[in-house]
């Protein structure tokens, strides 16, 4: 498949949403979904390379077996900024954020989103929650745990817990207003002949990311709240010298903190079946499986949160019920990975950068996803629970998989933001780094966890040390793979060869029928929707005709 | 819109045609869209308060007695007199909404100002009751004591503060609830409303009539629960 | 009938308004004196049940659902389902806490 490069002086530029405007006002006040979606993009990498930057330190103290770089109080820090900033101002705003952002009004053939002033407000909102964690972590950091757990945290802890906390909740509007949005905008605001069933399933994804960030993250919202009062009133909600549970906290934090991880991989996997279909040239296989698959995951994940409390005191009843729907979750998401697979059968497959990282997401969150089950079985879990083997399991799911398919996508629609071409042979090279950097640091953490290396220590003992050295090895490998296209695709944006309207020859609104990059209001006139999604098999039987 | 271009706009049209957002294709799709982003963000405010609820039902069922025994230093006259003025203001607000769906200004001012007046009430009246617990030392804290039931103490304080923050967010939302209320009656002498544009005055009422059944369901747990006993 | 530039909605008239909110009053007088009455563990439910009734006429009535489209009534029944999951799943845990683990035949 070729790709035309169209080489046209600057000073003919149509207007698009990145020239028709200048000046900053022009970016921080604006309504449009698109710019707010590079508001994001910048900010969000900003954030990754700090959370980067402590697991950085962390894999350097673990190179060795005694804990020598830094104090285990300093290392108590380390993870919980890395967790903190990774999760909730990273993996969850991620996609659905920038990706999201951008083009789900342009699948839908929508002009923009549903409330583009409140767009603009989640972007605000998120920055206000990133000002104040980061301060917490200037100030001196938080020792807790990402996880925040009590007593601890309201009452022994020594660190900025209310100000990170107060972070937190903040941030947590944002995701709240981003799912808002786009329930709305799917619901309302579909251009004419644009049923649900012909919806590309990313914003099938996106949908059922949007349900659970509405619906789990005000739990979060006031649990964190009521951690915050009781370390200042210390009136004994979760204490158990007053007579309060440490485990009523756990279930209210993990009630939002489970699904939340669905609201990092659901998106993910929306950009994997957009991915799949275009580099096979193939009509994605069960459209309809992988439509109801995304919505089963978005309700069941909300019943499994009990399995991060199978030690923790819960009661063995509650935690055989958890435990069996927290295989029943696993099968949606097995569902998602043979159609992606039995899409690529007999299609014509191609291994650009995009596909490279779909590849990646397919083989790694598999490999994740099984060890899920592992930790969903009771009995594995005692020994396995708090070990490297949960670490591995969920990088392997998070950034093996959900990271994957973030570059993935935005090597993807990079043309149609950018207008400019990517150079194709470093994206390709990039994501091999990262493949290999990855593996390299997260698969010895299975073995080091079956034996019985515990998480959140700063030292451990000599006989793990090799395992460590691989891992911390490949995590400076796998720090490479993620600079690399910082670099290029900056260049590019600068640099790169102006790109075609559809230089992937795919399907959807935002490819067919908008210019790269699309002008501020879309299209230029609403599109009228009359063929069904992924479109790709005329090509094929021409194809196969002759 | 084939009437404006073949006659001059009227005034309701002029300002229905200017509160049409640029997203949207028509008025009812932005009033669809509207009326379904305010129930998604009710959805969220059910989430919100249900986490509280939810510790509210973990103790209640942990720890009986020493709940029971907290409900006679929840004032009842006030609780129900306050419940009986918020139902009353969700009345005038229902009201309200009708007005505006009929374009009656003076009426809808009428109304907000009622509903404002009964938010009011009862704000001053959850200050009265705060202030008697702040005299009784029954704000958890350093000052907490219950020396009626010291055996009850420490559970009794996880309750006070339960009843605290519940209905001390509760408030909160009634406080921005009032803040909306006086935007809306500003908005209205302004003439923002007609007939055909009404959709924040609704948006608002959904709003508040939320707020509402959150009472409804504090009243019975925090003030009628175990005063039989 | 709805016309996409002008806004008919269902106006809904003064008296049943006026029959909601007499019938919230009575219902919540009823409740305040329900509960004085010892019924046991019978308190929590009639008092529950009674939120439950003046819950729905506000909702329906006051926030218009009864008039509303499908989607709407399926957005308030999520919502109250899912804090029906995150309360009763939780209670199951502590109610369970002091089961006996294993039956006795197992011995």
């Amino acid at each position: 498949m070729s790709t035309t490069v169209l080489e046209q002086p600057r000073v003919h530029e149509p207007v698009n949403y990145l020239n028709a405007d200048y000046g900053w006002k022009s970016w921080l006040f604006t309504h449009d979904h698109k710019r707010i979606a590079l508001l994001y993009l910048f900010s969000i990498t900003a954030l990754f390379f700090v959370g980067g930057f402590f697991a950085l330190l962390m894999r350097l103290e673990l190179l060795t077996p005694p804990g020598d770089l830094v104090s285990s109080d300093t290392y108590n820090k380390l993870f919980t900024m890395h967790g903190i900033i990774m999760v909730f101002f990273f993996l969850v705003p991620s996609i659905p954020a920038t990706l999201g952002n951008f083009c789900l009004p342009m699948m839908l053939g929508a002009r923009d989103l549903a409330f583009p002033r409140i767009n603009l407000l989640s972007w605000y909102i998120y920055i206000a929650g990133a000002i104040i964690t980061l301060s917490a972590v200037i100030s001196g950091g938080v020792d807790t745990g990402w996880t925040f757990y009590p007593p601890f945290s309201t009452t022994y802890s020594q660190t900025h817990v209310v100000l990170t906390a107060v972070g937190v909740f903040v941030s947590g509007f944002s995701s709240i207003l981003t799912g808002l949005n786009f329930i709305v905008t799917v619901h309302k605001m579909r251009a004419p002949g644009m049923t649900f069933m012909r919806m590309p399933l990313f914003v099938w994804s996106m949908y059922a990311t949007s349900i659970i960030q509405v619906l789990g993250t005000p739990v979060i919202a006031i649990t964190l709240l009521l951690i915050g009062f009781e370390r200042i009133l210390h009136a004994g909600i979760f204490d158990p010298k007053l007579g309060g549970d440490p485990i009523l906290f756990q279930h209210l934090f993990w009630f939002y903190s489970h699904p939340a991880v669905y609201i990092m991989i659901l998106p993910g996997m929306g950009v994997i079946s957009e991915l799949v279909p275009c580099f096979s040239r193939k009509r994605i296989f069960g459209y309809e499986f992988v439509a109801f698959s995304s919505l089963a995951i978005a309700v069941f994940g909300f019943l499994v949160w009990g399995h991060h409390l199978f030690v923790a005191g819960q009661s063995m009843y509650a935690g055989m019920i958890f435990s069996f729907l927290s295989m029943v979750v696993a099968v949606p998401s097995a569902i998602k990975v043979f159609n992606w697979t039995a899409t690529m059968y007999q299609g014509s497959v191609s291994y650009e950068t995009p596909m490279l990282y779909a590849f990646g997401f397919i083989g790694l969150f598999t490999i994740g996803g099984l060890t899920g089950l592992f930790l969903a079985s009771m009995g594995l879990d005692i020994h396995l629970t708090d070990t490297y083997f949960v670490i591995a399991h969920f990088h392997y799911v998070m950034v093996g998989g959900m990271v994957m398919a973030y570059m993935g996508g935005i090597h993807f629609w990079w043309p149609k933001i950018s207008g400019r071409l990517y150079p194709e042979n470093w994206g390709r090279f990039a994501a091999l780094v990262v493949f290999v950097g990855f593996n390299l640091t997260f698969f010895p953490q299975f073995i080091l966890g079956y034996h019985g290396m515990p998480r959140r220590y700063h030292a451990y003992a000599p006989e793990f040390q090799v395992l460590n050295v691989l891992s911390s090895a490949g995590a400076s490998i796998l720090g490479l793979g993620y600079i690399m296209p910082i670099i290029y695709l900056t260049w590019s944006w600068f640099r790169g060869p102006i790109a075609p309207p559809n230089p992937w020859d795919a399907r959807g609104l935002e490819w067919e029928r908008a210019p790269s990059p699309p002008p501020t209001f879309n299209f230029e006139t609403t599109p009228i929707v009359t063929e069904e999604a992924y479109n790709y098999a005329n090509e094929m039987e021409a194809h196969v005709g002759g | 819109m084939a009437d404006s271009t073949t006659t001059a706009p009227s005034q309701g049209e002029l300002e229905h045609a200017s509160a049409l957002q640029h997203q949207f294709d028509d008025p009812l799709q932005q009033y669809d869209s509207s009326t379904l982003g305010m129930w998604t963000f009710l959805l969220t405010e059910i989430m919100f308060f249900g986490g509280m609820f939810g510790a509210y039902t973990i103790y209640r069922y942990k720890y009986p007695e020493a709940f029971a025994s907290t409900s006679h230093y929840m004032d009842l006259t006030l609780g129900a007199i306050n419940t009986a003025v918020l139902i009353c203001s969700s009345f005038t607000m229902a009201l309200a909404v009708r007005a505006a769906q009929l374009g009656r200004k003076r009426a809808i001012i009428g109304f907000l100002l009622g509903t404002l007046a009964l938010g009011t009430v009862f704000l001053v009246i959850k200050g009265v009751e705060y202030h008697e617990k702040y005299v009784e030392h029954h704000i958890p804290g350093p000052s907490f004591s219950y020396p009626e039931h010291p055996e009850y103490a420490h559970t009794a304080q996880i309750l006070f503060f339960l009843y605290f923050a519940m209905t001390g967010m509760h408030a909160i939302h009634m406080i921005v609830g009032v803040g909306l209320l006086t935007t809306l009656l500003v908005m209205t002498i302004r003439n923002r409303f007609s007939a055909n544009f009404y959709t924040p005055v609704e948006m608002i009422g959904l709003y508040w009539h939320f707020v509402d059944i959150v009472w409804i369901f504090l009243f019975p747990l925090l003030y009628l629960i175990g005063q039989h006993a | 009938m709805k016309d996409a530039t002008h806004i008919t909605h269902h106006v809904t008239p003064v008296r049943t308004y006026l029959i909601v909110f007499l019938t919230l009053l009575v219902l919540t007088v009823t409740t305040t004196k329900v509960a004085e009455i010892d019924l046991g563990e019978w308190n929590f439910v009639v008092a529950f049940l009674i939120a439950i009734t003046k819950a729905s006429l506000v909702v329906l009535f006051f926030m218009h659902v009864r008039y509303s489209t499908s989607l709407t009534k399926l957005f308030v029944c999520a919502g109250l389902f899912w804090m029906a999951i995150l309360i009763s799943i939780t209670l199951c845990d502590y109610i369970s806490r002091d089961w006996q683990y294993l039956p006795q035949w197992i011995h």
